[in-house]
């Protein structure tokens, strides 16, 4: 460990706005990117899996019809 | 090779390709960024020079390494896309892109602020941050271009020419720029000698280089399968993975 | 061998005679383009004070930066009304390669808006206050670097060429892959001025124009291809 304590860790030997400035910026970038691209992800599979429902849906009720005009 | 390698042409095998790798990169990506930070931050000595303001190299030079990185690469999967028809290169292309600009835009932005403590500025137009503003232009207009297009597959040829005229550039962009810079800029920057770097230092650098090429790598794979899953969305084989989960 | 040639020449020809008769009947591509250059170059002194020291040593800049964005101009029609009409899918299924026909219009988008800039250019100088001495390279400049311009442009027009709101796009595109132009020629313009010789610029931007005239047209055929299909 380079520092004796927390606070002067936190300091970084009079540089603490900069550091602390890229390496936040730094890990919000990188945060934000992981979790848009997995939510893109998810909503996309969202969706597929809506739009066949949908089409499964509408098949049923062409069936039922169907028999309905049969019986 | 073509044999063992045709079979990833096909996107279901792409994306189960896609499935088995992602754990590796974003094993290392977690793993060196969260050491390399560590590391860096708390155990490096601090510079006898630049006092602890050094440590922004930590992820300043990775991430100013892989926008380059990520840059080539996007530039041979367009190469691929092109010369050879694959539309899954075409979709990695798209897939690196937004990822090579987040590196470019962090790499600025340590950049920035790494320059005001050092420089007095926030900003100089030194070669380096010059030429990797530039580079974020590139990624902009490659990224903006392919969503310009309604028709994607039309979208992704495009973005994969744009790729391959900016990388013919972007050598000779770098090369002007250096050579612009030298002629204008004054003796006001202190050059840092890198190469006498300590191993002390050394190795926090490397292992958070490795840790960015692991994010850029899981990333990029995260971004690929949703790419290949939206061109095939109407495919029985993505209904059903939607389907299951 | 030879008459496959000259048939060669007789499309380039063609191609070009019917863009540059095109502009000519409709003179505002011409004008326009050339006003444009004008009033930006107008605006500087305006923006930054009438200093005649001042002026002269930021005229290289200001000059190629507007002849930048005047060029930048007339690119979005270089392939968009040949789009529109279909005449670029009949140069398409034609037998002669597609880079061909681009090139000739390249040229033709070069005679139209490059060449009057570059004749105009001692005007401009005057009103900017540069030094005799820097006249004769920045008409070199603009004389090797205005086709370049036209090149590099034409291949961002083929990429944008189906798209609605291409414009903006363009610019995006188009004006990063400028920065090596403007750079070598401003500083030309600048050792110039200094009466320094400013010959390896020059040779360096003839290079470039080497290199474009080559490549410039694959790039810009395969981006039609796409656009169109």
């Amino acid at each position: 460990m380079q520092f004796e304590s927390l606070s002067e860790f936190f300091a970084m030997g009079g540089y603490a706005f900069y550091v602390w400035l890229s390496f936040g910026s730094c890990a919000l970038i990188i945060i934000a990117l992981v979790v848009s691209s997995i939510q893109e992800k998810r909503k996309l599979l969202q969706q597929v899996s809506a739009q066949s429902a949908r089409e499964q849906r509408i098949e049923k009720a062409k069936l039922a019809k169907q028999q309905e005009s049969q019986s | 090779m073509w044999k063992w390698l045709h079979p990833y042409a096909k996107a279901e095998r792409a994306y189960q390709l896609c499935n088995t790798l992602l754990p590796y990169f974003a094993v290392i990506a977690v793993l060196g960024i969260l050491v390399g930070w560590v590391w860096g931050l708390a155990f490096a000595p601090a510079d006898y020079q630049q006092k602890d303001s050094y440590r922004i190299i930590f992820i300043h030079v990775p991430s100013a390494i892989w926008s380059m990185g990520a840059y080539s690469s996007m530039a041979i999967a367009g190469l691929v896309a092109l010369v050879w028809q694959i539309r899954n290169a075409q979709l990695a292309v798209i897939a690196i892109a937004p990822v090579g600009a987040a590196m470019t835009v962090i790499a600025l932005l340590t950049g920035a602020a790494w320059g005001k403590p050092m420089w007095g500025a926030w900003w100089v137009w030194d070669a380096r941050l010059t030429s990797e503003l530039i580079l974020l232009f590139l990624y902009l207009g490659v990224i903006s271009l392919y969503h310009a297009f309604e028709d994607k597959r039309a979208g992704g040829k495009a973005a994969s020419i744009l790729a391959l005229v900016g990388v013919v550039n972007l050598p000779i962009i770098h090369f002007s720029v250096e050579w612009w810079n030298t002629l204008h800029q004054g003796a006001t920057i202190t050059k840092f000698d890198t190469s006498a770097i300590d191993s002390s230092m050394f190795w926090p650098l490397m292992i958070n280089i490795l840790g960015f090429a692991g994010f850029l790598g899981a990333v990029t794979l995260i971004r690929l399968k949703t790419e290949i899953l939206k061109s095939e969305q109407h495919r029985p084989w993505v209904k059903a993975l939607a389907g299951g989960k | 061998m030879i008459a496959q040639n000259h048939s060669y020449w007789r499309v380039w020809a063609s191609v070009y005679k019917k863009d540059v008769r095109l502009a000519f009947r409709q003179r505002s591509d011409i004008i326009n383009p050339l006003l444009f250059f004008l009033i930006v170059i107008t605006l500087f002194p305006l923006g930054i004070g009438p200093e005649p020291n001042l002026l002269a040593r930021m005229a290289p800049g200001i000059i190629w930066v507007a002849a930048l964005l005047a060029t930048m101009l007339g690119l979005d029609k270089m392939f968009r009304d040949d789009y529109l009409d279909g005449t670029l899918e009949q140069l398409m299924l034609s037998p002669f390669p597609l880079s061909l026909s681009v090139s000739a219009k390249v040229a033709a988008h070069w005679t139209v808006t490059g060449l009057p800039m570059v004749i105009l250019a001692p005007l401009f100088a005057l009103l900017m206050n540069l030094q005799s001495q820097a006249l004769s390279a920045m008409m070199l400049t603009l004389l090797i670097g205005t086709p370049l311009l036209s090149l590099i442009g034409a291949i961002g027009a083929g990429l944008t060429v189906g798209l609605q709101k291409g414009g903006v796009l363009l610019s995006l595109l188009v004006l990063p892959l400028y920065i090596p132009v403007l750079i070598f020629a401003t500083s030309a313009i600048d050792t110039a001025s200094m009466s320094l010789a400013y010959g390896g610029q020059l040779a360096i931007l003839g290079a470039f124009l080497a290199v474009a005239i080559v490549l410039a047209p694959i790039a810009v055929s395969s981006a039609l291809k796409v656009s169109i299909n």
